[in-house]
């Protein structure tokens, strides 16, 4: 049984400058994997790198074991990954609802497509209320909620989820969180690229530290938040 | 001040005209935030192309009749061009600084023009352009030139049928999308290169039904038409907002209206005497850009950069 998704010694330079040097990382099956790691730890490149926004130097990914690092951005939505990027990058001037039919750009089942729109609006109220509103007058916590829910409408088989609580407040992230718990629960796949240790790991199936371009630990999430070094170095602790 | 409905009419066809050639400026830079400097050239081998294609016609077809295949004939040469300037010229430097893009474009311009100058049979000269007979149309306080009966029905039809394209298809929403945010459009699963070949191809189709209207408004074409009418539409373009389809047109207008308004009545306020007429146009063209410029730099339909990332 191979993993979902099976990165191998990717490495990944903007220029001369190599900002991940050599990750390796699996994604199995039903699982919540989270990449964790300070600024400038090369998880945004990485995630960019798996949608095809960026091209590796050198490495493998396998994705359901087929090689994806040469298929264009534009293809690997429909390959079954869908990426909600760092800071979220909703389309502003487009309505929450057009927004969310972009997710479902390369989809032609219009029932099935109404459908999930539907869906997404269970998950987030707020967008309900406000399908006709321009998605640049949303809160962050909102626009993150679009953000996740523009991605679901593709029916990924890989959810990426990067940074969804950056800048948000106690509360929403909360939110955001739990609707990540949700997700899983309901059979979807996800990796997540966080800075906030501590709320990714508690619900992660499996986690990886990365420091600088590598990938410095890994293991459950329950051994990462129990583990020393993390905790002195991502927990804020002593 | 009694002619004031025939200069509104003038400046209102001119309009009509530059705006049409300004959205090819709008749209391409929406997409790629390049400005096409090439896009006047473009404009103008529409014209010859639509004269070639006139001219391929069994002589004394009615103009009737041969209109649309000019307009087709023109659509095809300026989309060819426009198309094979962005897949070997713009896409390669798609990544290059901005100043390099830029300069091509200026390039390409000039190479355009003096391509039409050398190869074109007869083209070191103005050549003529057919044109519908008859006398102007009374309508009340003004008369409207018959050859501009084209450009009133055209321009307005082309500006709708974008509209509803950009608003209605799935297409005109990638390209939206890609407007907003190129990267992120890649990611809903947008071939951004496709939706930037469209943007090329549509503002080139409408930059030659504005050369048609040109040519029968003037009765010529010549190698160099382009260089004035693009820099007029690039001016109309950043009036109303560079990358706002709906700007381009309400620039055209204003700047068309504007120009003819100042042409008729500038040397009427005392004191400026010496500064009005046709050969000061250009001048007033360019001072209203400049005044907007100065008020609202983002044009008159734009938004703010800060809104745009």
């Amino acid at each position: 049984m191979t993993a979902l998704l099976e990165v191998e010694d990717l490495r990944v330079a903007y220029g001369k400058i190599e900002a991940v040097k050599g990750v390796s990382f699996t994604v199995e099956q039903g699982e919540v994997t989270t990449l964790i790691g300070t600024n400038g730890a090369g998880k945004t490149t990485t995630l960019r790198t798996l949608s095809g926004l960026l091209r590796p130097t050198s490495g493998k990914i396998l994705f359901e074991g087929e090689p994806i690092d040469a298929v264009p951005a534009h293809r690997i939505v429909a390959r079954g990954l869908a990426h909600s990027p760092e800071g979220r990058h909703i389309f502003p001037r487009m309505t929450i609802e057009e927004n969310l039919l972009l997710g479902a750009f390369l989809r032609r089942d219009a029932a099935g497509i109404a459908e999930d729109v539907e869906r997404a609006c269970t998950l987030f109220p707020i967008l309900a209320e406000r399908r006709k509103q321009a998605a640049g007058t949303l809160s962050g916590g909102e626009q993150q909620m679009l953000a996740m829910g523009r991605a679901l409408m593709s029916r990924p088989r890989l959810l990426m989820l990067d940074e969804p609580s950056m800048g948000l407040s106690p509360l929403m992230m909360q939110k955001i969180m739990a609707t990540i718990v949700e997700l899983r629960a309901a059979g979807t796949t996800i990796l997540l690229v966080e800075q906030n240790a501590q709320a990714a790991l508690s619900l992660s199936d499996r986690a990886y530290v990365m420091t600088t371009g590598r990938i410095t630990l890994s293991g459950t999430g329950a051994d990462l938040l129990h583990d020393e070094s993390v905790r002195r170095q991502y927990l804020g602790e002593d | 001040m009694h002619e004031l409905p025939q200069n509104l009419a003038n400046g209102l066809m001119l309009g009509l005209m530059y705006g049409l050639i300004a959205i090819g400026y709008t749209m391409v830079y929406g997409i790629v935030q390049l400005i096409n400097f090439a896009h006047g050239e473009i404009f103008m081998i529409g014209g010859f192309g639509a004269l070639t294609a006139y001219a391929a016609l069994p002589h004394g077809t009615s103009l009737w009749l041969a209109l649309p295949v000019m307009i087709i004939g023109g659509v095809i040469a300026s989309v060819l061009t426009a198309t094979a300037a962005e897949r070997f010229a713009y896409r390669p430097l798609r990544t290059a600084p901005r100043l390099a893009p830029l300069i091509t474009a200026i390039g390409l311009s000039i190479a355009l023009q003096q391509v039409v100058w050398a190869f074109y049979p007869n083209a070191k000269k103005a050549l003529s352009f057919p044109q519908f007979a008859g006398d102007p149309i009374g309508l009340g306080s003004f008369h409207l030139q018959r050859n501009d009966l084209f450009l009133l029905v055209a321009a307005p039809l082309c500006m709708l049928v974008l509209a509803a394209f950009v608003r209605l298809t799935r297409t005109g929403r990638a390209m939206q999308a890609t407007a907003q945010d190129p990267d992120t459009a890649k990611l809903m699963g947008i071939d951004t290169d496709r939706i930037i070949v469209v943007a090329f191809a549509l503002g080139a189709g409408f930059a030659a039904v504005a050369a048609v209207a040109h040519g029968l408004r003037y009765g010529q074409v010549d190698f160099a038409m382009g260089f004035l009418a693009g820099l007029k539409a690039f001016t109309a373009a950043v009036l109303g907002g560079i990358g706002n389809i709906y700007g381009a047109m309400l620039g055209g207008l204003v700047l068309g209206v504007a120009e003819s308004l100042a042409t008729a009545y500038v040397q009427d306020v005392p004191g400026m005497h010496q500064l009005g007429g046709g050969a000061w146009a250009n001048v007033w063209a360019f001072v209203l850009l400049i005044v907007v410029l100065l008020v609202r730099p983002q044009g008159l339909l734009g938004e703010r950069v800060a809104d745009r990332v």
